[in-house]
């Protein structure tokens, strides 16, 4: 499994670079409207946030973009948990806004994307944390009975509940420790495969 | 899971004093989903709310449109709402794209999403009036909701589900004379609004049956992650109009409602006291407005992204907090579009807040959540 996340990790680098790239073009050309005219640099809040994260982890994780208000980090799966912990309990976030499940058959992955918000702490407010992992594909998957799975973080962040439920029956992730892992909006006989997944075709299409 | 009966039906031990009771779906005190409650006595015990009745693969169906298709469909989770579903939607395209809005068309959106706050507002306020068996609070809101829908059809032309927002700025102009007509509506509109407090806020009967029944603590707002008016009924001042301002709301002067209590009354309250700041904010932006200029700046056909890019945006709806998550891969298409959607963060509250309440008190307190089933749905 570590052989396989490894691969990708080298594999997606050329292809997850770009929008790192991308805020230093940004930020002169969209929010000129707001401030005059931004600095060409990241910006520092953001910037200071991950740095943080990078601080605490090292080359565990990967800073993937550090845009206006937003920063995405990417771990593997076997860190999620550790770093939502340390997001919660050292940075201040509190509440987990959506999380979104992306297929990636390319890759023989599906991400799953939280991002989480602050409440309490207000000079956070503007914030979202993107927080992404990547766990295994199946070719055809038997949701809950086959290896994609990830940790639940509901121990951390309560509000996530309905929404890992969601990800699960839409794409198939099992989320290990979550303790309520039925079916949320699909009917309970669904018996094909998981619709969000990109294999699933709609009819006439 | 393959071999377990579907929730609701599967044979449980259990005290004889409890019983199971399925509300919903097609109880009209459900909306469009089923409650599963346990109930002792009069009291509740446990419920398990079971959205997915209206389910629609909105999420499914954006990947196979591209981002200008992808408008009318996307607005059909709310459609009083429709302003406020495509807006977040409509500012992340912007910025995958890397277009500048012009200042007329931040203003005429900013007014086209006030006025659809107050109009879903008003059908929800319709609702919960008439559940809890006032029927003065259901014909009067669905009446002088007209006075609002009108102005939205001078503006896109449809009732409801406008698609008057693009990216890029809006579809059309306001129409000739339109400042006056909407400022004497929406006059009148509040003139109106505020006579709902002497008879249905200020009504003995409606604080006797909604204050102190299924109370959120701000601590458990908080946890649970809750948005919109229920996380500012329990006390947690967080609007993002005005914590993180979109388009023209930075220039505007927002005074976002805000009550301790975090009882069903003062989450009912709250959307009330919205539709008052609303039609403040939209005076002012009738007022603020350049008086003329372009609305809507010309996109090449078939828009795409430049490579892998991922934007999430989100707006303060009728309903709380609205996010929408784009991945694009450089192609016509969204690679993967998720609305994070207010009704269905509220949800969560529902079972924690039915918990040993009566069962009498499920209507107040499930509809005080402003929750919109066919939106938690998607």
């Amino acid at each position: 499994m570590s052989t396989d996340t490894k691969q990708v990790v080298t594999e997606e680098k050329p292809v997850e670079e770009k929008p790192a790239a991308k805020p230093a073009a940004k930020p002169a050309a969209k929010p000129a409207a707001k401030p005059a005219a931004k600095p060409v640099e990241l910006p520092a809040f953001e910037k200071s946030i991950s740095d943080k994260v990078v601080e605490k982890f090292g080359d565990k994780i990967q800073v993937e973009f550090v845009k206006e208000n937003r920063v995405g980090i990417k771990v593997n799966r076997e860190d999620v948990h550790d770093v939502a912990e340390f997001i919660r309990d050292g940075l201040n976030y509190d509440h987990v806004e959506s999380v979104s499940g992306v297929d990636y058959p390319q890759d023989k992955e599906i991400e799953v994307v939280y991002h989480i918000g602050s409440y309490s702490d207000s000079s956070l407010a503007k914030q979202i944390l993107v927080l992404a992992t990547r766990a295994q594909r199946e070719e055809n998957p038997i949701p809950g009975k086959d290896a994609t799975k990830l940790p639940t973080l509901r121990d951390i962040f309560y509000s996530v509940e309905f929404h890992e439920r969601e990800v699960f029956e839409m794409f198939g992730v099992y989320f290990t420790g979550h303790p309520d892992n039925r079916r949320l909006l699909l009917p309970e006989d669904w018996a094909d495969l998981p619709p969000l997944r990109k294999d699933f075709a709609i009819k006439g299409r | 899971m393959t071999n377990e009966l579907p929730p609701g039906l599967a044979i449980q031990k259990v005290d004889e004093r409890i019983m199971t009771l399925n509300v919903g779906p097609q109880h009209p005190g459900s909306g469009h989903m089923r409650i599963i409650v346990q109930i002792d006595g009069d009291y509740i015990v446990a419920c398990d709310p079971d959205p997915g009745y209206v389910h629609r693969g909105e999420e499914k169906m954006a990947e196979y449109r591209n981002y200008i298709t992808n408008i009318p469909h996307l607005e059909r989770p709310v459609i009083h709402d429709s302003c406020n579903v495509l807006y977040p939607y409509v500012l992340g395209v912007e910025e995958l794209l890397g277009i500048e809005v012009p200042e007329r068309a931040k203003y005429v959106r900013v007014i086209c999403s006030e006025l659809n706050r107050c109009i879903y507002i008003m059908y929800w306020l319709a609702i919960y009036g008439i559940f809890l068996g006032h029927s003065t609070m259901f014909m009067w809101p669905a009446g002088d909701r007209e006075l609002l829908i009108d102005l939205m059809e001078k503006i896109s032309g449809a009732r409801v589900t406008h698609a008057h927002f693009v990216p890029g700025g809006v579809r059309n102009d306001l129409p000739p004379n339109f400042e006056e007509v909407c400022l004497r509506q929406v006059n009148y509109f509040e003139k109106r609004i505020k006579e709902y407090a002497a008879v249905f806020y200020d009504n003995p009967i409606l604080i006797s049956r909604t204050e102190n029944t299924g109370v959120l603590s701000r601590e458990d707002a908080i946890r649970l992650g809750t948005t919109g008016s229920v996380l500012r009924a329990s006390g947690v001042d967080y609007d993002l109009r005005i914590k993180e301002p979109y388009d023209v709301y930075e220039e505007l002067d927002v005074h976002s409602p805000v009550m301790k209590e975090g009882d069903s009354y003062a989450r009912s309250k709250i959307p009330w006291l919205d539709m008052l700041e609303s039609c403040n904010i939209i005076k002012q932006a009738l007022q603020k407005m350049p008086k003329s200029g372009s609305v809507r700046v010309k996109l090449k056909p078939n828009p795409k992204g430049k490579g892998f890019d991922s934007v999430y945006k989100r707006v303060e709806s009728g309903r709380g907090s609205l996010g929408c998550h784009i991945v694009s891969d450089g192609k016509v298409e969204p690679y993967r579009l998720k609305l994070s959607v207010g009704s269905f963060r509220n949800l969560i509250a529902l079972p924690y807040l039915l918990k040993g309440e009566k069962l009498g008190n499920m209507p107040s307190v499930y509809w005080s959540l402003n929750y919109w089933p066919v939106e938690a749905d998607r």
